[in-house]
C-alpha cells in the first residue's frame, strides 16, 4: 500500500534502516535513557468520526476549571481586546512563514518593524530584533550574548531574587556553553548594589554579564542606582529581564543602562493559556547590534524609490556563520510579536498606562486588605507594582484549597509564603472575596 | 589591478603587516577589499588582546560576504583602528592607510613566513 501523503512508505523505512545499519526505529533512540521513556501503548484508536474526536477534547476541556486567578510570578492575566484574536486569525497572518522573501513578505515585515520600533520605545533601548521564542529563552540568549561580547570571562551573575523557572532555563543553555551562573545574594527582598559589587570583585575580570529582573521575583520594584557603572566597571554587560506591561510606566532598561533589555511579551494583552505560546522580546544598545542574536528588520526604499522593509541583519543566526554564532535562533515568534504589536498599537501609551496603574491599585488595595485580617504579613516592606510576597500565620495549603473550591486561584505559592498578583481585571468583588475567604 | 605594496609583508589570506621596528600595522590588502566589495563592519579586538600568527582576530563584513581577519603575526594589540567602527568603509578607499590594528610584535621570526610584495603579487595572480 501507497500513502500518498505520508512522507516514508515501510519500504522507505526500511530501506532507510538497512543504509545506517539498525534494525528497528527505536535503535535510533538509544541515547535516551530508559528511566524516561514511555514504553506503553498510546491508547489511541485507530480511526475516531470528527463528532467523536470532537466530543473527546470538549469532555477532555471541560475538565478545566474557571478560576479567578490571582496568580502571576511571569505570567500575569491581562485582558485581550477582542478586535486582536480577529485580526490575528487572519489567514495571511496565521498561515504565513518566515519572511525570507522580502518581495512577497511585505506585510510581514512591515508588522515585524512596527514591533521593533514599539518595544524599543518601551524599553527605551536603541535596538529590538524581531523577538524570540518567550521570555526565559530571551534571557538565556542575553546570558550567551554577554559571553560572547566579553570573550574570555565566562561567569554570569544572576540576582538572587530572580524567577526560578527562568533561572533553570538558564541553567540549561549554561550547562553545554561552558558559561558559570553565580548568585548574587538578596538582602531584605532586594538585589544591592554592595552584594553586586562584592561578587564583581571576587570574580574580577570574569564577569561577562549581570542578570536583574523588574519587578523582581517577590514582585518588589528594584533600585538599579549605580548597578550600570558598576557592570561597566567590571567590563560585564548589564541585563534586565522585566515584565513587558510596567515597563509603560516604571523606569525603562535605558534609563538604568542597561546593556540588553529581556523579558516575557506575554503582559501585553497575550492570554495566559497554560502556558504559551508568548513571546520573548530582546533590546540592547547599538554598540551590541552585531552581537545580537535573531534577526532585525529594517525600513529602506527599493529600486522605484518606494517604500520598503527587509531582514535587515542576522549577524548571530547560525545559517550565516555557524561557527560565529551565539544563538540557534533562526526565526523569531512572530504571530506573538503581532499580537503584542496589536495590543501596544490599541492600547496607546494612555492605554498601557492606565492597564498598569489600575493593576498597581488593585494590589495594593488586595494587600492592605489581607494584612488587616492579621493573618497575613508582607514579608519585605519594599515598593512594588501589580505582585506581593506574603505570609500566611496559619495552614497555607489549606488556605490554597480553599481558595481553589470556591473557584479561585489563589496566587503562586512561592517559598514559605504567597505570591499574589492582580491586573485590571480583577474587580473589587473578586479582590473582597477572596479576603473573605483568606480571613477565615 | 589590485595595489600591492614595497616593503609590507603579506599572508595567503590577504592580510598585511607594516613593521617598524616592533610594531606591526595590521590590515586586509588591497586586493582582499576588492574582493570583498564595500565593507560595512569590521569586527576588532580590544586592546591589550593576544593575537597569534595564524589565528583569527576579527572579521570583516561587506555586502557580499563576512569574512575572518587571520592574523599574520603574534603580539599584543597596542591599538585598534577605532575610525573603522563609524567608517568601515575606509578600507575599500586606502586598505593600507587604513590598518585594522597595531600590534607589538613578539617574535620578528614569524616576518619570514610571510610573503613579499613580489611573490604575493604572484600569489594573487594564480
Amino acid at each position: 500500500m501507497t500513502y500518498k501523503y505520508f512522507p516514508h512508505t515501510d519500504d522507505d523505512l526500511r530501506q532507510m534502516m538497512e543504509k545506517v545499519g539498525v534494525q528497528s526505529l527505536d535503535e535510533l533512540y538509544a541515547d535516551i535513557p530508559e528511566t524516561i521513556r514511555y514504553r506503553k501503548d498510546y491508547d489511541i484508536p485507530l480511526s475516531a468520526s470528527e463528532l467523536e474526536v470532537r466530543q473527546a477534547f470538549e469532555r477532555l476541556g471541560s475538565r478545566n476549571q474557571q478560576l479567578t486567578c490571582f496568580a502571576g510570578m511571569g505570567v500575569y492575566d491581562h485582558y485581550t481586546p477582542s478586535v486582536i484574536p480577529s485580526l490575528l486569525q487572519r489567514s495571511e497572518f496565521l498561515t504565513s512563514y518566515t519572511p525570507y522573501q522580502a518581495e512577497i513578505s511585505q506585510g510581514t515585515l512591515h508588522y515585524i518593524f512596527e514591533y521593533q520600533s514599539m518595544m524599543a520605545e518601551l524599553t527605551g533601548m536603541d535596538i529590538s530584533n524581531a523577538s524570540m521564542y518567550d521570555g526565559t529563552t530571551a534571557a538565556a540568549e542575553a546570558m550567551m550574548m554577554a559571553v560572547a561580547a566579553g570573550k574570555k570571562a565566562r561567569k554570569v551573575l544572576v540576582t538572587e531574587a530572580y524567577n526560578p523557572l527562568t533561572y533553570e532555563v538558564l541553567k540549561t543553555y549554561a550547562l553545554h556553553q561552558d558559561i558559570e551562573l553565580i548568585t548574587i545574594p538578596v538582602e531584605d527582598g532586594v538585589t544591592t548594589l554592595n552584594a553586586l559589587k562584592s561578587k564583581l570583585v571576587q570574580y574580577t575580570g570574569e564577569v561577562a554579564g549581570v542578570i536583574v529582573q523588574q519587578p523582581n521575583v517577590y514582585g518588589i520594584v528594584e533600585d538599579f542606582t549605580g548597578f550600570a557603572d558598576a557592570c561597566h566597571e567590571h567590563k560585564a554587560l548589564f541585563v534586565m529581564d522585566s515584565v513587558a506591561a510596567d515597563l509603560a510606566v516604571l523606569k525603562s532598561p535605558a534609563e538604568w543602562g542597561a546593556d540588553i533589555a529581556v523579558g516575557d511579551g506575554q503582559s501585553l494583552g497575550i492570554p495566559m493559556a497554560y502556558g504559551g505560546p508568548y513571546v520573548g522580546y530582546m533590546c540592547c544598545t547599538e554598540k551590541l547590534i552585531r552581537k545580537m542574536p535573531g534577526r532585525i528588520v529594517g525600513k529602506t526604499v527599493d529600486n522605484r524609490g518606494q517604500r520598503a522593509f527587509v531582514l535587515t541583519l542576522q549577524a548571530r543566526e547560525q545559517h550565516i556563520r555557524r561557527q560565529k554564532a551565539t544563538s540557534n535562533i533562526c526565526s523569531n515568534q512572530s504571530l506573538m510579536a503581532l499580537h503584542v504589536t496589536m495590543y501596544m498599537a490599541l492600547m496607546g501609551r494612555q492605554g498601557l498606562r492606565e492597564a498598569a496603574e489600575q493593576s498597581y491599585g488593585g494590589a495594593h488595595y488586595l494587600c492592605e486588605e489581607l494584612v488587616k485580617t492579621g493573618r497575613f504579613q508582607l514579608v519585605y516592606d519594599k515598593p512594588f507594582f501589580n505582585e506581593f510576597y506574603v505570609k500566611y500565620d496559619g495552614d497555607a495549603e489549606g488556605l490554597y484549597q480553599r481558595f481553589l473550591n470556591a473557584g479561585i486561584l489563589g496566587g503562586v505559592r512561592y517559598q514559605a509564603g504567597f505570591l499574589f498578583a492582580v491586573t485590571e481585571k480583577r474587580t473589587k468583588e473578586e479582590i473582597d472575596n477572596l479576603v473573605k475567604i483568606a480571613a477565615l | 589591478m589590485a595595489k600591492v605594496l614595497e616593503g609590507l609583508y603579506y599572508s595567503e589570506s590577504h592580510e598585511y603587516v607594516k613593521v617598524e621596528g616592533n610594531i606591526g600595522y595590521v590590515g586586509i590588502t588591497d586586493y582582499a577589499q576588492h574582493a570583498l566589495g564595500n565593507v560595512v563592519y569590521v569586527d576588532m579586538p580590544e586592546v591589550d588582546d593576544e593575537v597569534s600568527a595564524g589565528e583569527e582576530f576579527g572579521a570583516v563584513e561587506s555586502v557580499k560576504a563576512a569574512s575572518d581577519l587571520i592574523s599574520p603575526v603574534t603580539g599584543v594589540v597596542l591599538e585598534v583602528n577605532e575610525a573603522l567602527e563609524d567608517e568601515p568603509e575606509r578600507i575599500n578607499a586606502d586598505a593600507y592607510e587604513n590598518w585594522i590594528i597595531k600590534v607589538e610584535l613578539s617574535d620578528k621570526g614569524e616576518l619570514n613566513n610571510l610573503m613579499d610584495a613580489k611573490a604575493y603579487t604572484e600569489f594573487c595572480e594564480q
